[in-house]
């Protein structure tokens, strides 16, 4: 039951946008040497995009004296990171306020960084929901099964 | 440091990640990868340690120099540089703070020590310049990020093949 729950949500995340091929490449480079391999890159990942957001929040909260090339950089580290995790949507948003954020769009910017906030809060409780199935499956002694998206 | 638990002497520990867990094997490829993007590090410390590489990472440019033994404050450490086992590849981010990937791929080239190590650029973006200023600069291979596992085997063909 768990093993087709954990199968069909993942077809979900995928189909949905949320995540793409990068994930897949991230899942192939789980082994018995690092079982957690993937845990630990997208925890990574979370706390670059608490990390990053903030920064961005604090540059765009200085208004008439917007520090564009910091928010510029840091758009870049997270649109970098949410390409190597497989985080489509993050990754998209961010390349739309890095336009923002070129063009000095000071409206654009600070509306596509709430999206930012939201999107990658709803993948990390995404994916904390597919670990649980995960760890669900492994408890009852069962295998990961082996998704083909 | 954490992460592959090398222990390293205290000069390298800050900068760099060192595993000193396996011996080098004269058929592995040492390779040092450079990029300012932890992600991205720790992804492709993963990918070659797979590929069976073995594997020092560097978080800029200035690091990676320092590694290689062309720090300028290093430029007469030989006995660093002896510790060091030899390079045989260097793959660099090209967009990082500081010092870029092509800065650094510069450097390596004018090195007499070094220009013979094969350096690839990777990057997010595809750009027709930046990919012919870099291969003009004497890099070995231009290649878009992320990497996937089947990029850096292509990759150990392609120097291996070249190495034989």
């Amino acid at each position: 039951m768990e093993k087709r729950q954990f199968r069909d949500y993942t077809i979900s995340l995928y189909h949905q946008g949320f995540l793409d091929d990068q994930f897949t490449e991230l899942k192939k480079l789980q082994d018995e040497c690092s079982p957690d391999f993937v845990a630990e890159v997208v925890s990574l990942f979370f706390e670059d995009c608490e990390k990053l957001i903030s920064n961005m929040a604090r540059a765009l909260d200085q208004t008439g004296n917007v520090d564009y090339k910091l928010v510029g950089s840091s758009v870049h580290q997270l649109k970098g990171s949410s390409s190597s995790v497989g985080a489509k949507r993050v990754k998209g948003l961010c390349v739309t306020l890095k336009e923002c954020c070129d063009s000095q769009n000071y409206e654009g910017c600070v509306r596509c960084l709430q999206q930012v906030d939201i999107e990658y809060k709803s993948l990390k409780g995404k994916l904390q929901d597919l670990f649980n199935l995960e760890q669900q499956i492994v408890q009852a002694g069962g295998r990961i099964p082996q998704v083909d998206i | 440091m954490n992460g592959s638990g090398g222990s390293c002497s205290s000069l390298m520990e800050v900068a760099y990640d060192d595993d000193h867990h396996h011996g080098h094997h004269d058929d592995e490829l040492h390779v040092l990868a450079v990029d300012d993007n932890l992600i991205d590090r720790k992804l492709v410390e993963k990918l070659l340690k797979i590929s069976s590489c073995k594997v020092t990472t560097a978080e800029n440019g200035i690091r990676a120099l320092e590694y290689l033994g062309l720090g300028d404050q290093n430029q007469h450490i030989d006995a660093l540089t002896n510790n060091v086992m030899k390079v045989n590849l260097i793959i660099t981010d090209y967009c990082m703070p500081g010092m870029t990937g092509f800065e650094l791929l510069k450097k390596v080239k004018e090195s007499s020590n070094l220009k013979e190590v094969p350096v690839v650029i990777v990057s997010s973006e595809n750009i027709p310049t930046r990919v012919n200023k870099c291969l003009a600069s004497g890099a070995q291979m231009f290649m878009q990020k992320p990497l996937k596992l089947a990029d850096v085997e292509k990759l150990k063909c392609h120097l291996m093949n070249c190495r034989s």
